[in-house]
């Protein structure tokens, strides 16, 4: 994977497979320490403790089509390779966190990358599921809660494309204000 | 400054619309392939680029939807465009660029872009 984003975008993929009605993305950096923190947290089915042994092997899919899986192994790679970690933590009925973390100063780590779109694309995608976005850069942050958004639609869609650009021009001047810059 | 009371406005607006489309059905839907294969090989974009073009044409027929993996993972991006009454056209190895032409050219006009599609592979 190129970016970051698109591991994000992928193991988001799991908790909607795991018909997970709320999930949260959280992207916290902390330039001190150089690190960077990815949460993914769901409150989808959960994965058994035989299971949970056995989803980081690249083998491992629940998938029907090929034999190979790849997403967390991809992912803790990724983490791994920065001289960071990643640990997941799931109870069945309850629902499942992947908590990564990279060193942000190894040369191998890979940039987080364009993850308004991810974010965008997970939202307008499943717009039956509640997404929380969490960006915290040094203490900063910034939500953006689906459930706060569609109590101002009401009946409108979140995949309307007035609120599309509306989403899409949000996130960028909050992650502006967030990271320092100017408006 | 885009503010959260912004989205009242689109609110208000949207509604108004949403009452004219209620008479008209999804008769195209177009499905990307969206699992670890097909990001990693650029679904992302392929996938915006279709919502973008369908509401920058304003397509009131078309749905974008996503699916797991296909199962042709050497050929993804793929996108699938189901129309009622007519065979399922699959593209291969999509990319932004290929997607204007695919809504150009099929979703509006009714002419798959038969040389982006996995029947050109046995050609």
């Amino acid at each position: 994977m190129r970016e970051l984003s698109l591991n994000i975008l992928d193991i988001s993929q799991n908790s909607i497979s795991a018909k997970a009605t709320v999930v949260e993305v959280s992207v916290e950096e902390n330039s001190a320490e150089n690190t960077m923190i990815i949460k993914i947290i769901d409150n989808g089915c959960g994965m058994s403790e035989e299971m949970l042994r056995r989803v980081n092997d690249p083998f491992c899919t629940t998938r029907t089509t090929r034999k190979v899986g790849m997403g967390i192994p991809l992912f803790k790679m990724a983490a791994e390779m920065t001289g960071g970690s990643l640990e997941i933590s799931s109870a069945v009925g309850k629902g499942t966190q992947v908590t990564a973390v990279f060193k942000t100063d190894s040369i191998d780590f890979t940039p987080l990358g364009d993850i308004d779109s991810t974010v965008i694309t997970l939202i307008t995608m499943n717009t039956h599921i509640d997404f929380l976005y969490r960006l915290t850069v040094d203490g900063r942050e910034f939500v953006l809660d689906t459930k706060q958004l569609k109590e101002i639609l009401g009946g409108v869609p979140l995949n309307e494309p007035e609120v599309v650009m509306w989403m899409k021009d949000y996130l960028k001047e909050q992650t502006q204000i967030i990271r320092g810059g100017v408006v | 400054m885009k503010t959260l009371e912004e989205l009242l406005a689109i609110k208000a607006k949207a509604e108004k619309q949403m009452n004219v489309r209620e008479e008209e059905g999804a008769g195209i839907r177009v499905v990307v392939g969206m699992a670890t294969c097909g990001i990693a090989a650029g679904a992302r974009p392929v996938l915006a680029g279709f919502v973008e073009e369908v509401a920058k044409r304003n397509l009131k027929d078309v749905s974008v939807n996503q699916t797991g993996c296909i199962g042709m993972c050497q050929y993804e991006p793929i996108v699938e465009v189901f129309e009622e009454g007519k065979e399922k056209v699959t593209y291969i190895k999509m990319s932004p660029e290929k997607v204007a032409r695919v809504v150009a050219d099929h979703i509006v006009n009714g002419n798959p872009v038969v040389e982006y599609t996995v029947a050109s592979l046995n050609k």
